[in-house]
């Protein structure tokens, strides 16, 4: 499964090459790769209907517990294939949809390096490879979404999605690594047996919540449903994948999985319905209030997810049949619309629903699959829609029967409106546009060409012939995925009709108030936009103010941080280290007094000490800065006098160098400023400000030296190093052999550093705009006098 | 620049003999007080003062490479001394060894001189790129 991954990930580098070379068949070829995969995937498919599950490991850093290792049951099945499968058909559709647009071959790379990511998301079973490929679909889910780069529109939308789906997977991350840490092991197959070592840890809680504020970001469930009708910026093919197969499934899948380790505690059933029910109906009450077709159908998807989160939550046997089919089918007729009103968009020139109608004749193929796929849609018999519906009710009722009975019919309702606003959405966007009478489009429509329809097709097909024939879906693909869910196999049975029970009729009432409220859309639109008035509903609006706060704050703290002074920023580093010392000295009464006499020092001591303290009052009071550097300097050598002394020669040598380095370059930085007379004396309350700052850091650090002089030395590390850096590192400078062996690595990192410095430095001083900002030159006059 | 006969005299000679000493502490750092960091200063210093002494266009010509290549040699030096062990299947950065002689007059050559090599250009370069940023100015 690994291969798989990095196959579409290989194949995804090569892709811009490909569709580079053949412009029109770009898509047909590059389609062969992710319809290989379906096959391969599809192969599986026996082996876990018989109960079967496919495991592999492959160890990526063992130390820490993170393997690659993938796992493949009935739920990951039924998702690689939805990944690779629909992600075949998308394909192909942007061959013919982006025809011509010249930046396709980029638009190839992120698409497949996305699909190469989800199904690393479904596949993987180590919860930190879940993790990398989770922001990895987040990423790339950023590229698709941002592709029309030129739209302040589409970047608005997709730093949107990138942001909130990413935080929400940071957000998970530190839920997932609490559950492996409580669980005691990192592979989600194993942790599955600790459920009830989990459910009843203290911890349950926390990790509970971390992990689903992750999988409600990526699911786009209320209060974090409003990024994903904004992306629907995005290029069709984008949309119909994420919204049907993909990414928003993500936080699905992920709950799915989770059931058996983490589902069924009350907590788990209350929130998962609540807000589930919830999210579905404000979904489904958004969509019947928009014109736009993709809109439409982008809200829906929301409505579809609340729904899929909910059959989670409940966790009975039929809730679990009714995850299985409903997924399968939401996948196909959403992916089949999508790509429908994306050839109405391509054909007409337009997706508002006021000016279509009457494409039926001209677009009959289109027409045909959009219809098939907006029946499954409606949840009328005999497609895939309707059995999931049908079971939806049964859950739902079924929910009564538990011992919750005001939940279970709180959420009947929920699901009576939505699936009845569904109906009403699946209308505008057939019926609106192809049977009403003929409109005039912006462009002359006629049939598109079969990349174009073909997806629609095939996924509308699927879902009648897996209504109709549900006795293989029910085998192949609902018993293992509610195995998946329910942790064990479970006995299914899937039925078109059951007789006259409360589902059937809830069914009929449905259809019936749907069929009323789509008569009267446009009254109900009108009563919904005076409620959202009313309310002041504006979900956008309050990411906009989150988002404008925080650069607010950050301006804020930017103009008294960052004030642009190099005497402030020095002034804050050296304050903030004072009171973080001292406060922590404080609290731990840290104050000793060495018990060994500081008169007992050699005379040398003495001598250098008082040379420091000298050097320091002349570079206090030095008038000009040459005398000031000249002072430190000073007080740099006597330092280095004192590591001599004590026998530090490199470290000696070293500050030496730096000590003539410095001096150096400080005197070309001089030659270029004006005289220190040119400017004030610093006034009096910032000299008493500075000389208290100093006066404390000084006596804080001397403080930490009395403190620390006392400490018995820890000589284990430089024994090791002293014994071992002849015999292994064959130097006998232990200094130097740690530098460049023993620990290299930090070597590297601080030569890294040097190098950025000295980049740094010449980025500064060369690549600044010259002759533009008048107030940054320096007049020639004062540059000429303190030369060395 | 400084315009001083005595400087430059002083720096012609000063010149190659710091660069011979820098070379010098580099190469017996692993043994004594020394190494890359250490001879990349001397280094760095003697080129500073032949800047100095003759003018920034003088010490390009010595250089002959543009201080930021300089840096970038040394970077490749030491990661590719990472590398190398990387290859041989040890973790990045284990010291690789070629051995010659016994006992006291045994020699020893590895990967470490070739990071320490990097080093030294490394901090030759920064060095040089700031100075010569500084003095080639111009307003």
């Amino acid at each position: 499964m690994l291969s798989a991954i990095l196959g579409i990930f290989a194949w995804a580098l090569v892709a811009p090459i490909v569709a580079g070379r053949s412009p029109k068949l770009g898509g047909w070829i590059l389609a062969i790769v992710p319809a290989a995969l379906t096959v391969w995937f599809a192969g599986f498919v026996p082996e876990i209907a018989a109960g079967g599950v496919v495991r592999e490991v492959v160890p990526w850093i063992p130390g820490l517990d993170v393997n690659l290792s993938f796992y493949l049951d009935g739920l990951s099945l039924t998702f690689a294939l939805m990944v690779c499968g629909i992600g075949t058909l998308i394909v192909i559709y942007c061959g013919g949809y982006l025809h011509g647009d010249p930046m396709l071959p980029r638009f190839f790379l992120y698409i497949l390096a996305f699909m190469a990511s989800m199904l690393g998301v479904v596949l993987a079973d180590n919860v930190i490879s879940l993790i990398v490929f989770w922001e990895l679909t987040s990423v790339t889910s950023f590229l698709l979404i941002g592709y029309l780069h030129d739209s302040p529109k589409s970047r608005r939308s997709a730093l949107q999605a990138l942001l909130v789906t990413s935080l929400g997977g940071l957000v998970m991350m530190a839920g997932l690594i609490l559950l492996g840490i409580v669980g005691g092991s990192f592979e989600l197959s194993e942790l599955a047996g600790q459920s009830d070592l989990l459910r009843e840890h203290p911890l349950y809680l926390a990790i509970l919540i971390l992990i689903l504020v992750g999988t409600f970001t990526k699911s786009a469930q209320f209060p974090f449903h409003f990024w994903l009708p904004n992306a629907m910026d995005a290029p069709t093919p984008v949309s119909a994948y994420l919204h049907s197969a993909t990414m928003v499934k993500a936080g699905v899948y992920l709950m799915a999985r989770l059931a058996p380790t983490l589902g069924g505690t009350e907590v788990w059933i209350y929130t998962l319905v609540s807000f589930g029910a919830f999210t579905s109906l404000l979904g489904a009450i958004l969509a019947v209030r928009q014109t736009d077709l993709k809109r439409i159908l982008a809200y829906t998807t929301i409505t579809a997810l609340g729904q899929l989160t909910m059959l989670i939550g409940i966790g009975s046997t039929y809730a679990v049949e009714t995850f299985a089919v409903y997924l399968l089918a939401h996948a196909c007729y959403k992916g089949a619309l999508f790509m429908g009103v994306g050839a109405i968009d391509h054909e007409t020139g337009t997706r508002e629903v006021g000016q279509l109608g009457g494409l039926l004749k001209l677009m009959p193929v289109t027409a045909a699959a959009v219809g098939l796929a907006a029946m499954s849609n409606a949840g009328l018999p005999p497609f895939l829609g309707f059995l999931g519906k049908e079971f939806m009710y049964s859950s739902t009722v079924g929910m009564a029967g538990d011992g919750m009975a005001a939940l279970g019919w709180i959420a009947t309702l929920a699901m009576l409106a939505s699936n009845a606003l569904m109906l009403v959405t699946a209308g505008l966007v057939f019926v609106k546009p192809f049977l009403g009478p003929k409109v005039e489009t912006p462009k002359h429509a006629h049939e598109a060409p079969v990349s174009l329809w073909l997806g629609p097709v095939v996924l509308s097909a699927v879902g009648l012939g897996l209504g109709v024939f549900h006795g293989v879906l029910e085998r192949l693909f609902v018993a293992p995925v509610a195995a998946s869910l329910a942790g064990q196999a479970v006995d299914v049975h899937i039925y078109l009709w059951g007789g006259f029970t409360t589902p059937l009729g809830l069914s009929i009432v449905t259809v019936a108030l749907g069929a009323a409220l789509y008569v009267g859309w446009s009254r109900v639109k009108a009563a919904l936009d005076g409620v959202a008035r009313a309310l002041g509903y504006d979900s956008d609006g309050g990411w906009d103010r989150i988002l404008k706060g925080l650069v607010g704050v950050a301006w804020w703290q930017t103009r008294v941080i960052q004030s642009g002074y190099l005497r402030h920023y020095v002034m804050f580093t050296i304050g903030f280290t004072t009171v973080a010392i001292g406060a922590t000295m404080v609290i731990h009464r840290a104050f000793t007094m060495p018990s060994v006499s500081v008169l007992e020092a050699p005379y040398t001591a003495w001598v250098l000490a008082l040379t420091v303290i000298a050097a320091t009052s002349a570079a206090v009071v030095a008038k000009s800065r040459l005398v000031a550097i000249l002072s430190l300097g000073v007080v740099g050598v006597v330092i280095a006098l004192i590591f001599l002394l004590y026998g530090a020669p490199d470290v000696a040598i070293t500050q030496f160098m730096v000590e003539t380095l410095v001096v150096i370059i400080v005197a070309l930085v001089l030659a270029r400023l004006p005289r220190l007379t040119a400017f004030q004396r610093p006034s009096r309350r910032s000299a008493a400000r500075d000389a208290v700052i100093s006066i404390a850091f000084g006596a804080v650090v001397t403080a930490v030296m009395l403190a620390v002089i006392d400490l018995p030395i820890p000589l284990d590390l430089s024994e090791y190093f002293a014994t071992r850096s002849y015999v292994e590192g064959f130097g006998r400078n232990v200094v130097n052999v740690i530098l460049v062996d023993f620990r290299a690595v930090d070597t590297l990192g601080e030569i890294l550093v040097v190098a950025t410095a000295g980049l740094g430095a010449f980025a500064l001083l060369k690549a600044r705009p010259r002759g533009k900002m008048p107030g940054t030159a320096l007049p020639q006059t004062e540059r000429t006098g303190e030369r060395p | 620049m400084m315009d001083s006969l005595i400087l430059r005299t002083a720096t012609r000679l000063l010149l190659s003999l710091m660069l011979l000493f820098s070379f010098f502490i580099l190469l017996r750092g692993h043994n004594e007080p020394g190494g890359g960091f250490i001879g990349g200063l001397i280094a760095a210093s003697a080129f500073a003062l032949h800047s100095i002494a003759y003018g920034p266009a003088a010490l390009r010509q010595v250089l002959v490479f543009d201080p930021k290549a300089i840096v970038g040699a040394g970077m490749l030096c030491a990661i590719a001394a990472g590398l190398w062990s990387a290859f041989l299947g040890d973790a990045f950065l284990t010291g690789q060894w070629l051995h010659w002689g016994e006992g006291d007059a045994a020699f020893h050559v590895g990967t470490p001189l070739l990071f320490d090599v990097g080093v030294f250009l490394v901090v030759i370069g920064a060095v040089l790129t700031i100075v010569l940023s500084l003095e080639e100015e111009d307003v």
